[in-house]
């Protein structure tokens, strides 16, 4: 009786202290939630505005200006490279996973080494390419970029799903010929579907959320939404409210995505390592 | 007991069965790497060739502003960066901003983590809210924190902070490293805590349950069985969230653009000033190439540890 009761009350103390420790985390983000619901008066008010009633048009103005075409350009090399690191991904991850060659490890320790290549490594001879080629300020030169990011991520990670499917199945459908590796399909592709959902869940967050290729490679046309958000540096006037819906709606795709996606999240942020 | 190797157990160790199948025939082996291929090819297009380049153009004078300045220096470029002081604070910096962003987000990602293992109300609601930070756009998190959080002015930060007198103080130009650092930290212990959650939760209860019955107290088990436990998950969490903070941009062009002075210029800050503010390519690209190297001497001692964790793994 006591010891349940003692249990109760170290249950309400850790939960309190858990709750506080998690709104401080969360903070921020609700107050950008918050500021983009206010007037700009509101926004930018002494002491800051906490109750008041909830306006849209932050939203309306940003949603009806100009930032919608940088919202296009990011759904494009975002999309684009994840299908681009799946299309050549897969293939990579079955080689080395279903079918190993012979340096299996340094193959893949010779794609990782790539993700964390500093871009240093890179940068110049890239920009000095793509401004020879007319390809700066293009959507497809920053896909292709995008690609190069995420693709060994997608090869680790995939690879590592791969390995769950029993090695039978796939022995089978070799021997068994080509109206079986149909019925294999069947089998297989649902297997690895939390696979697939994982690797996109990671390129698309990298991919949307990535600011140095967009900002040094593209400056009008092909811009993407992190670059929408440089006019926010040191805006003048009143422009809490619009920065705050801006970086709301800029947000939200990924933020949505990774809640969805939660399990295959610290797996795809740990290329398959941890489940 | 449980090794902490087992964390990794699907990665590079696994599949060494597979690897000692029948002897592969000549055509069967290039059937094998084939699926390979492309992938392979278009990140040696995109990675190696243009940093053999960037080598090559480490020894050239060439600036894009000056046509026809492309001339062969030698080592210039690389003596310059040993005299010039700005490469000097921006690896000071650098080490400064990674070390103090990994450490702090650590210890934050674990004791957050430890409560979401215990016993608490609305602990799925509670994990949520937690990663949202690290969803959040990099680029929008900092110009939110900078312009609504912490302005002097209207921002809330201040205004809380006015009862203990630091009611004007103006965080991003008076503390610019300070700022960075806890934006930083803001977005990288959710990443932490995911890790070290999950390493937790592979935790058997039932040993530290064992362990309260024989008289240990909170401290004792958490340093004797949880720890030890985590270990190479807070590794591996370190090892992965270095390689990133490392190469922090979007933050530092958002809050301080690298200022005030070159307080907060970071490596990749100073490498985007020289290439593109100052048009250096032969400049940008000795940096560069240094820039690999220090990242191949972290790189070996943190891959080090993790390979032999790998190693173990395919042992077992």
């Amino acid at each position: 009786m006591i010891s349940a009761q003692t249990s109760l009350r170290s249950k309400i103390l850790l939960s309190v202290v858990g709750w506080l420790v998690v709104f401080i985390f969360f903070f921020p983000v609700l107050w950008m939630w918050m500021e983009a619901l206010k007037t700009e008066t509101q926004a930018a008010s002494s002491p800051p505005t906490i109750f008041f009633m909830p306006t849209l048009a932050s939203f309306q103005e940003v949603l009806s200006g100009d930032f919608p075409p940088f919202f296009i350009n990011s759904a494009i090399a975002s999309i684009g490279s994840t299908i681009l690191v799946l299309v050549l991904g897969l293939p990579a991850a079955y080689a080395l996973a279903i079918r190993p060659i012979k340096r299996t490890q340094d193959a893949l320790f010779f794609f990782i080494s790539t993700r964390f290549l500093p871009f240093a490594a890179s940068l110049v001879p890239l920009y000095l390419l793509a401004r020879d080629l007319q390809l700066l300020d293009n959507i497809f030169a920053l896909t292709l970029i995008y690609t190069t990011i995420n693709l060994p991520l997608g090869v680790w990670l995939l690879r590592s799903f791969l390995l769950e499917i029993p090695n039978d199945l796939f022995e089978a459908a070799r021997v068994d010929g080509a109206a079986f590796r149909h019925e294999i399909l069947r089998i297989v592709v649902p297997l690895i579907a939390p696979g697939i959902a994982a690797t996109s869940l990671i390129c698309l967050i990298f991919s949307w959320n990535e600011f140095f290729y967009a900002v040094n490679f593209t400056s009008s046309v092909a811009a993407t939404t992190p670059i929408f958000l440089v006019g926010f540096i040191s805006g003048r006037g009143l422009f809490y409210a619009k920065l705050a819906a801006a970086a709301t709606v800029s947000s939200l795709p990924v933020l949505l995505a990774g809640w969805i996606a939660q399990k295959q999240l610290i797996r795809g942020l740990t290329m398959g390592a941890v489940k | 007991m449980k090794t902490g190797s087992s964390i990794l157990r699907s990665v590079v160790g696994r599949g060494g069965a597979r690897d000692s199948a029948a002897s592969i025939s000549g055509r069967d082996a290039w059937a094998r790497r084939l699926p390979l291929l492309a992938a392979f090819i278009y990140v040696f297009l995109m990675t190696q060739i243009p940093f053999v380049l960037t080598i090559y153009y480490s020894f050239f004078n060439w600036n894009l502003l000056k046509p026809g300045s492309f001339k062969f220096s030698g080592l210039d470029n690389y003596a310059r960066l040993i005299t010039d002081e700005s490469i000097r604070t921006a690896v000071w910096n650098t080490v400064v901003l990674t070390v103090s962003v990994i450490a702090i987000s650590v210890i934050l990602g674990t004791a957050v983590a430890m409560i979401l293992n215990s016993d608490v109300f609305g602990k799925g609601l509670m994990r949520t809210l937690m990663i949202a930070p690290f969803l959040i756009m990099p680029t929008a998190g900092a110009l939110i924190w900078k312009h609504t959080l912490l302005n002097p002015l209207y921002g809330l930060i201040p205004y809380l902070l006015k009862p203990i007198g630091l009611g004007r103080v103006d965080w991003v130009g008076q503390a610019p490293m300070v700022t960075v650092v806890t934006v930083e930290v803001w977005r990288w212990t959710p990443f932490m805590m995911l890790i070290i959650l999950a390493g937790l939760q592979s935790q058997n209860p039932e040993v530290l349950e064992a362990a309260k019955v024989d008289g240990a107290n909170a401290l004792q088990a958490f340093r004797r069985i949880t720890l030890p436990l985590v270990r190479p998950f807070i590794e591996l969490g370190a090892l992965l969230g270095s390689l990133f903070v490392v190469q922090t941009y979007d933050s530092i062009y958002m809050l301080t653009y690298g200022g005030p002075g070159e307080d907060t210029t970071n490596i990749p800050f100073l490498l985007y000033l020289v290439a593109f503010q100052g048009y250096s390519i032969g400049q940008a690209s000795a940096i560069g190439v240094v820039a690999v190297i220090i990242t191949i001497i972290v790189a070996t001692f943190a891959l080090r540890t993790l390979f032999s964790i790998f190693q173990v793994e395919a042992r077992r």
